[in-house]
């Protein structure tokens, strides 16, 4: 195992310098997540693939210490997300509460702050989202909707070149505690 | 169970969490029910923020996007204009066309039905000077052109040839102020002349103010200059006031009210009949010929036709007796025995014999006779044989004395 192989799996830098975004950013992030996701699209709707609450989530889960925060962080993001849709309350709930556990765990093994590693964690968790909550679709709701495999590889992609982007700005917007 | 809770306290966090979450889509599952309060703060936190969105965007980017959009209605804009003056240059051009068209079937049916041998021709070009109204045509002597000739259309006359050249001839129009033919009108048969007055409108001259000439009346040549045949309209008139001398009648012409682009060339010219008064002014109306039922007269009443004054009386009975005695007036020598006048009734009195084939006047003073006499006599065989073509307006059995015709004058005319 080599130097920098073994400070990919051990240190946690976002965890090391202990920067902590603002409560109101916190809370209005989200928001303007949610707010983009049903708002953009309605002008440039090429832009519907992308999922900013999940990447919100995965990035504050990155951050943050514990899986704790960041499955209540991600339930609360779900949880809007679903009262703005037509689904019953909770199926993005529940997809946002594991996602952001998920994140939370992996982020003590990893350099999140890695842009491979980040690449490869928003691609990774943005397909388990949409996989998870097809397979909750159908087992809760006995929806037989299909599953674009390929489509959602793209979007995937897509959406972890964007989570790039956009890690970087909210990693501006941190301040030192 | 403590050691358990605290060593995997997230995992116990999480599915908790989640088994919560199962239990809310359950129990909306299950219920079918909604969970209004969440929805209701989600919607009541998030619209806000998106009306705001909403009204900033309208007013600036939706300002600008209008502005481009503005941009694009003012090229639109002129995109349309520019497609919409060809569209109108194409309309104008087809109506155009099928104007031509119509006039030129006109022609030619004009020119088919008319007694007049006619020939074809194209305007194609207007003549020099500031008041002469000439037009040059594309039909010239080689076609059989000459000077002279009178120029019209189906509507009226046009002009009258003034030089025929070879291959195309030059046409005084009857607006040229030295233009002149001779007119008529139709109802009252008003004989003048017709001159150009250098615009749109002619002038009826040499017509006595005491004539009567009505506004809208048509004035048709009359032949009377030997140029233009009996019978082609001329145009109707617009003003006829009383002047020093002669009535100043202003007729416009018909013949070029639609433009003058094809015209007919009269080679020979036929007579014609001006029309009755049917195609006159629709300006007023005239009650048809009274029927049968309408013509019979009350008896008693003056017949139409027969003898009206003593005079005319006393001649048929002074020819009655003179056919009695065989006698001829005017014939006998001078000294010659006349007639024998001396028993001949009284004018009121009875009639002499075979006076019931004479005119009567009054039927009271015949009491013995029908007043529906059983023979009509006959007509005057020169009045007969001219108004074959006109039959008797009334020929009721109440009228016998009264088989004439009337005057074609006094005909009633029928407005159609």
């Amino acid at each position: 195992m080599t130097e920098y192989t073994e400070r990919l799996l051990t240190e946690t830098p976002r965890k090391g310098t202990a920067d902590r975004l603002r409560v109101v950013w916190l809370v209005v992030i989200p928001l303007l997540a949610i707010l983009s996701q049903v708002y953009v699209p309605r002008f440039i709707s090429a832009l519907s693939y992308l999922e900013l609450p999940l990447l919100i989530t995965v990035h504050f889960a990155l951050s943050r210490g514990g899986p704790i925060p960041a499955l209540f962080y991600g339930m609360f993001i779900g949880l809007v997300q679903d009262s703005l849709s037509h689904q019953p309350i909770g199926m993005y709930g529940i997809v946002k509460t594991l996602v952001g556990y998920f994140a939370a765990s992996v982020s003590m093994r990893f350099d999140v702050q890695n842009p491979v590693v980040t690449f490869i964690l928003a691609f990774f968790f943005y397909f388990f989202h949409q996989f998870f909550y097809w397979v909750l679709s159908r087992a809760l709701l006995g929806e037989t909707l299909g599953f674009d495999a390929q489509q959602t590889l793209v979007f995937g992609l897509l959406n972890a070149a964007v989570a790039l982007v956009l890690f970087r700005l909210l990693d501006k917007l941190k301040v030192a505690s | 169970m403590d050691f358990f809770l605290s060593r995997y306290r997230h995992l116990t966090v999480l599915l908790i969490v989640i088994a919560a979450q199962l239990v809310l889509i359950a129990y909306q599952v299950k219920t079918n029910n909604d969970i209004p309060l969440i929805r209701v703060w989600a919607v009541t936190a998030v619209t806000p923020v998106e009306q705001s969105l909403e009204f900033v965007r309208r007013y600036t980017w939706g300002f600008v996007e209008d502005y481009f959009v503005l941009l694009g209605v003012r090229n639109a804009n002129e995109k349309l204009e520019r497609e919409n003056g060809q569209l109108k240059i194409e309309n104008n051009y087809l109506k155009a066309e099928l104007s031509t068209a119509d006039r030129g079937r006109a022609l030619s049916v004009f020119q088919a039905r008319s007694p007049s041998k006619t020939l074809a021709a194209r305007v194609i070009g207007n003549g020099t000077g500031a008041n002469s109204r000439v037009v040059f045509v594309d039909r010239g002597s080689t076609t059989g052109v000459e000077s002279g000739m009178a120029v019209v259309t189906p509507d009226g006359i046009v002009g009258k040839v003034v030089d025929a050249y070879p291959t195309s001839s030059l046409v005084m129009l009857i607006t040229d102020p030295t233009f002149a033919a001779g007119v008529v009108s139709q109802k009252n048969r008003v004989h003048g002349t017709l001159k150009g007055l250098g615009h749109a409108e002619c002038l009826v001259d040499y017509v006595q103010n005491e004539e009567h000439v009505d506004i809208g009346e048509w004035f048709f040549t009359s032949g009377d200059d030997r140029i233009f045949p009996k019978g082609f309209p001329v145009g109707q008139v617009t003003a006829a006031p009383n002047g020093k001398t002669f009535k100043e009648i202003y007729v416009s012409p018909s013949g070029m009210q639609g433009g003058l682009e094809a015209v007919l060339i009269v080679l020979r010219g036929v007579h014609q009949e001006i029309p009755g008064a049917e195609i006159a002014s629709p300006a007023y109306s005239i009650l048809p010929a009274p029927t049968e039922a309408t013509a019979q007269t009350p008896q008693g009443a003056p017949q139409p036709g027969a003898l009206a004054t003593d005079a005319d009386r006393l001649r048929a009975i002074y020819k009655e007796v003179g056919a009695e005695q065989n006698h001829t007036y005017g014939e006998g020598p001078p000294g010659s025995k006349p007639p024998d006048f001396t028993k001949i009734p009284s004018l009121h009195g009875v009639l002499p014999p075979n006076a019931a084939q004479a005119p009567r006047v009054n039927a009271k003073a015949q009491p013995s006779q029908p007043a529906q006499a059983p023979a009509p006599p006959k007509p005057a065989p020169a009045l007969s044989s001219a108004k074959t073509d006109n039959p008797p307006a009334s020929v009721g059995a109440a009228a016998p004395a009264g088989p004439n015709p009337p005057p074609a004058a006094n005909r009633p005319l029928v407005n159609q």
